[in-house]
């Protein structure tokens, strides 16, 4: 068990709280960097998935997570992103100069589809969301000149300046960095006031505004951070994949993104990742078990996705709080051992909300 | 005479067909206690709403001394009011379950922390600062309700009387210059009611902060309250000390009915 005896308000807002923080953190980051010597190329491809996911997480957490906003069209901003990526490093745009421009043009995107959720809630906001998905899907199939409609697009390697990241470990240090530099704005986010804005808002809008904020405004931000981050994960998604076609950007997508972050659990940050790698880890997972079972299981069509619904039947009924509230408790477990009871994690009944004011 | 730091003109508000506030009309003075009570649905709450900018009043003005002058408080948008230095509680705590106490209390510093966007995400010196001194202003708050003890606690897990006090510090936290109390003392047991009284005191005299409250425990509004506005049915029955209104006939009358309606009740002799 360890106390942590704060005597400096400094303490309470660093990144790393102790000194366990330190040496765990900075041992991932070192696997981070070690990876492409550990691991084959097959499986380096793969981890540089679970980070262009864990972008898009990030993203989808912000405005899931801590502000209370669902979307069921996530994969939109995803393609919004991707193809201004494909279509601005065509035109010879350096890549980081078409990075910040697929970020920015998914954040226009995003404060247009933000614009219901100052007046819709709830499965309305969802609704509204998913059928901007299908609108967006259908411009990237009908708009041939720029996306290529359904025939698809063809996106080029990565060029910074003149440095062309053309095997697979030059780009996972490119989506690396990336990754490092989102999460650390998500964090540095959470911890200044705007984040704490955010979270007021997912808790009680009544009293959020009562204290002074702005709710068109923060609502609105958190839709453009979230489709800007989505559409940073999509551009590196571009260049992962090298193809765009409409149908990689539909509500199944939508609801894997969805998924990534209930499973990997809301409202934090360790969240998305964690729902990355089992978005990315379970299809190979299948595969690898898919050997040992019945023909006429292994073969059945669907088997993915109806595995995928029995995992999240599962989670919303057993750990709503995600991967990362099991890992919550486990920890909790170690440290406490023997002490650690089961209630403990067991939620409090709320007291009653005033329905007065919604 | 004290100058009035809220004034209230004919207010009006219509739900449809409930008039639910009716020609309202009351000052609130600088540096006083003033409650408003009355029976249930007498239009309390919703006048606090109005106020808080909510609700619109359907007739009516209120005029408020911000910090450049008389202004019109019903013609601000909801989220300025904090920054004019009206804060509020909530009748059924409205605070962010999910989040610390200390992370309640520095979204009550929301309006006073500076910084933009990008400074946020790159947290920078300044914001680290600002940071620092968000806390510091709010562990004063912290001490002032003796809410040491909980200040790394979750919301969702602390008992009632707790969370009553917790909003009543994230209120302090705006730095206001009038605290809208709704209901400070409802769900909380004797001693907690008790502790209730001083602290709104300690807010007056200490702080210098001018306190409107609805409450229903006369023991407390006899207590703390300087002056007192008895409502029913959205119109104003009396208003004075709380002994005035306390002993006004028409307030006995809303409380406890008439002496006509209990001859009614009373049986005929057989």
């Amino acid at each position: 068990m360890r106390f942590i005896f704060k005597t400096d308000y400094d303490q309470d807002i660093r990144l790393a709280k102790h000194g366990g923080h330190v040496f765990w953190y900075g041992l991932l980051c070192l696997l981070l960097v070690a990876a492409p010597v550990l691991l084959s190329e097959y499986l380096l491809a793969q981890l540089t998935f679970i980070l262009i996911y864990g972008i898009v997480g990030l993203g989808l957490m912000l405005l899931a997570g801590f502000t209370g906003l669902f979307s069921i069209g996530h994969a939109a901003f995803l393609g919004v992103g991707a193809y201004t990526q494909a279509v601005f490093t065509g035109m010879g745009v350096p890549f980081p100069v078409a990075l910040a421009l697929a970020g920015l043009l998914s954040a226009a995107v995003g404060v247009v589809v933000g614009l219901p959720a100052l007046r819709v809630k709830g499965i309305y906001l969802g609704i509204a969301t998913l059928s901007f998905g299908f609108i967006v899907e259908e411009v990237f199939a009908r708009w041939e000149s720029v996306t290529g409609g359904n025939a698809g697009k063809s996106v080029g390697q990565v060029n910074i300046f003149g440095w062309v990241a053309d095997s697979g470990t030059s780009f996972y240090f490119v989506c690396l960095v990336v990754t490092v530099i989102c999460t650390l704005a998500c964090i540095n986010l959470l911890r200044s006031a705007t984040g704490r804005a955010f979270v007021a808002i997912r808790d009680s809008e009544i009293s959020a505004q009562s204290m002074g904020i702005h709710l068109a405004y923060y609502k609105t931000l958190s839709f453009a951070l979230s489709a800007a981050l989505a559409g940073i994960g999509g551009a590196l998604y571009a260049h992962q994949i090298r193809f765009l076609s409409p149908d990689q950007f539909n509500i199944i997508q939508s609801i894997d993104l969805l998924l990534m972050v209930v499973i990997g659990g809301l409202g934090s940050i360790h969240g998305a990742f964690l729902g990355a790698i089992f978005l990315i880890g379970l299809p190979q997972a299948i595969s690898a078990v898919k050997d040992f079972l019945p023909e006429a299981i292994a073969q059945a069509p669907g088997l993915k996705a109806v595995i995928y619904g029995a995992v999240l039947i599962g989670f919303v009924l057993f750990e709503p709080m995600g991967l990362y509230g099991r890992w919550l408790k486990i920890r909790t477990y170690l440290q406490l051992f023997p002490f650690y009871r089961k209630g403990m994690f067991k939620r409090q009944k709320s007291f009653q909300k005033s329905d007065r004011l919604k | 005479m004290t100058t009035s730091l809220l004034s209230a003109q004919n207010l009006s508000v219509r739900f449809g067909g409930v008039l639910a506030v009716n020609n309202v009309s009351f000052d609130v003075r600088e540096g006083e206690v003033f409650t408003l009570i009355g029976p249930n649905g007498a239009g309390k709450t919703t006048v606090f709403n109005l106020i808080s900018r909510i609700y619109t009043p359907t007739a009516g003005t209120i005029d408020y001394a911000g910090p450049g002058g008389m202004l019109r408080l019903t013609d601000q948008p909801p989220h300025k009011i904090a920054s004019l230095g009206i804060a509020r509680t909530f009748q059924n705590i409205e605070l962010f379950e999910h989040a610390t106490v200390l992370h309640n209390l520095l979204v009550g510093h929301h309006t006073h922390s500076g910084g933009n966007l990008l400074s946020h995400m790159l947290y920078t010196r300044s914001v680290r600062q600002a940071e620092i001194a968000a806390r510091e202003e709010v562990e004063r708050v912290i001490d002032f309700l003796d809410l040491q003890h909980h200040r790394d606690s979750y919301v969702a897990g602390l008992p009632y009387g707790v969370r009553k006090v917790v909003e009543l510090a994230r209120a302090l936290c705006t730095r206001p210059k009038l605290l809208l109390l709704d209901e400070p003392s409802s769900g909380l047991n004797v001693e907690e009611t008790d502790d209730m009284a001083f602290w709104i005191q300690d807010i007056k005299n200490e702080l210098g902060i001018t306190v409107l409250m609805v409450e229903h425990d006369m023991s407390l509004v006899s207590k703390v309250s300087d002056r007192v506005l008895a409502m029913n049915q959205g119109e104003v029955l009396a208003m004075g000390t709380p002994r005035e209104v306390q002993t006004d006939p028409g307030v006995i009358e809303a409380y406890l009915g008439s002496v006509d309606d209990m001859s009614s009740l009373r049986r005929e002799a057989a």
